[in-house]
């Protein structure tokens, strides 16, 4: 997977693509942490658009964003989820915890 | 139920080729005419399994894990994930949400995100033998034309 990233006026994008699994979080997770501490910005959105699967691996990466963010006082949600990643945010319940707009299946 | 068709895989407990097994999984389950639905659940459930084992069956060691799908009559597609691991002390409490005790990698999910995509999850584990984890999945027949 790839992870690409934009900011402006505090707020952090971070652009998930292809395939989120156990195998590739740690690589993504330090990617992540990486740019959050370059930036320290006050939001910071996971857009999910690229995205393509993801397990529960990328329920504990969303999870550890809102954590880093909280930590600073920041914000963070979740953008354009859908198709089978958007069943497993579902299915996790995590959407209670941390704002998720969702994007139209194709 | 009888057994229409089956694979059996076997591959080390290293986390590449979580990959793999689920495009294993997917390109077996193809023959079955899932959805695109159907076929991301098949796979979520087998990306899971598979990481689990990878994950904690086997702390001091490459070990081996191993996948079968079965195509049982009524179309259904029963999944297996198999180590000769450490085991799992306590299953009912390993199933609950949000326990773990992998890193800050794993949410805890696994067990109820694989409960959730399949219609039947049994996990059979015994300490130092290793654990099994059966699923089962009805895929909807579709009309013709």
């Amino acid at each position: 997977m790839k992870v690409l990233s934009s900011y402006q006026e505090g707020r952090l994008t971070l652009y998930l693509k292809g395939e989120l699994d156990h195998h590739e979080a740690a690589a993504a997770l330090g990617k992540i942490s990486r740019t959050m501490d370059d930036y320290l910005p006050r939001d910071c959105v996971v857009d999910m658009e690229g995205l393509t699967f993801m397990d529960s691996s990328g329920i504990a990466l969303i999870l550890k964003i809102a954590r880093l963010m909280a930590e600073t006082g920041g914000r963070a949600w979740v953008e354009n989820a859908r198709n089978q990643p958007l069943k497993v945010i579902d299915a996790s319940g995590i959407d209670r915890v941390i704002n998720v707009s969702t994007k139209a299946s194709l | 139920m009888k057994q229409l068709n089956y694979i059996k895989v076997e591959f080390p407990a290293r986390s590449v080729n979580e990959g793999f097994a689920r495009a294993a999984a997917a390109a077996f389950a193809a023959q079955m005419d899932p959805t695109l639905e159907e076929l991301g659940d098949i796979r979520t459930a087998v990306s899971e399994a598979v990481t689990n084992a990878i994950v904690h069956a086997y702390p001091d060691r490459v070990g081996l894990v191993q996948l079968r799908l079965r195509i049982l009559e009524g179309n259904v597609l029963e999944i297996m994930v198999r180590d000769r691991g450490r085991g799992i002390p306590d299953v009912k409490k390993a199933m609950e949400p949000m326990y773990t005790t992998g890193g800050e990698e794993r949410s805890g999910m696994g067990f109820t995100i694989m409960g959730s995509f399949m219609d039947g999850l049994r996990v059979r584990s015994t300490v130092d033998k290793g654990t099994t984890v059966t699923m089962s999945k009805h895929i909807q027949v579709k009309a013709n034309g």
